[in-house]
């Protein structure tokens, strides 16, 4: 049997609720909730990667580089917020991060 | 035919390590389970033909990017399981809005169908022709160079963010000030004085 566009998408698409159901779960953990924002954006990468492969137009590729630069980027702005954060606070609860008073 | 094992075998593991970085108690072990996560979705990728987004994947992600989240969770003395009360109530509804997305995803994937048109209108060459670094190196330093360079200036913001969030000056660290130092002159830091013989300074 041959492997099509479907069976990619299929598995980004499971990929990507594990994402989402990783941040209801692990509603008090901000470094789990960071891997499961990783895992959603690999799931979009490979969405990119299958339609640009099976459309055989490299753009999506470039894209899902693009993608990887802003997912890179984040997780080291969001790990150091949590440094900074646990140094001042001593916890990294979100129930408890509350300095902003939103 | 062995293709299609593959597939099976990384898409199986994939989504596996997934669950597994959702579910697992210990947050190094999720760590852990994101890298064995990474490693199959290269493979995917290397089945695609997207060498080069596998490579990168490998070397930038598993390299550097989940290294800096193991360095954290390991540098943070943090109870993780306190974190993790409530873990079951959460479950209803986080399971509840999970399988509602998965569902309307696979609804949407059932009913989609692309426009032949979209291959035709491909700018790019073709990829039986070249590799595929090459083919992207092509367009990639040509017609997407100022995406490219957007792109490195997103690094750039991201690094200096980093260094200005963590790096913290401590108050009572007694520390060589340069200038102040070259700058004293004669008048300010000596003085003369006469003592008479046989006194002393009182």
């Amino acid at each position: 049997m041959t492997i099509g566009l479907s069976h990619y998408l299929t598995v980004a698409a499971i990929l990507f609720t594990l994402g989402i159901f990783g941040i209801f779960l692990n509603r008090k953990n901000v470094i789990v909730i960071l891997m499961s924002i990783e895992l959603m954006l690999l799931a979009v990468n490979i969405n990119l990667v299958a339609f640009s492969a099976f459309h055989g137009d490299l753009v999506g590729q470039i894209f899902a580089m693009i993608v990887l630069t802003v997912a890179a980027a984040e997780a080291a702005i969001g790990l150091a917020i949590v440094v900074v954060y646990f140094r001042n606070r001593g916890t990294i609860d979100v129930a408890e991060i509350d300095l902003l008073k939103g | 035919m062995l293709s299609a094992l593959f597939f099976y075998l990384f898409a199986t593991l994939c989504v596996g390590a997934g669950l597994m970085v959702v579910a697992a108690k210990n947050p190094v072990h999720a760590v852990l389970f994101l890298i064995l996560a990474f490693f199959n979705a290269a493979g995917l990728f290397v089945l695609l033909g997207a060498e080069f987004l596998a490579m990168i994947l490998v070397v930038v992600y598993v390299g550097a990017v989940m290294v800096l989240f193991l360095f954290v969770v390991m540098m943070l003395d943090v109870d993780f399981a306190e974190l993790r009360a409530g873990f079951l109530k959460y479950l209803p509804v986080g399971a509840t809005i999970g399988l509602l997305l998965l569902a309307e995803l696979i609804l949407v994937l059932g009913a989609w169908v692309a426009t032949p048109k979209i291959a035709a209108q491909a700018p790019t060459p073709p990829v039986a022709d070249i590799g595929n670094t090459e083919a992207l190196g092509l367009i990639l330093y040509t017609r997407y160079v100022y995406l490219f360079e957007v792109a490195g200036l997103i690094l750039l913001v991201a690094m200096i963010g980093a260094i200005v969030l963590t790096l913290h000056h401590k108050r009572d660290v007694k520390r060589q000030k340069v200038g102040q130092q070259v700058g004293r002159s004669r008048a300010e830091s000596v003085e003369l004085v006469e003592v008479e013989t046989g006194k002393g300074l009182s």
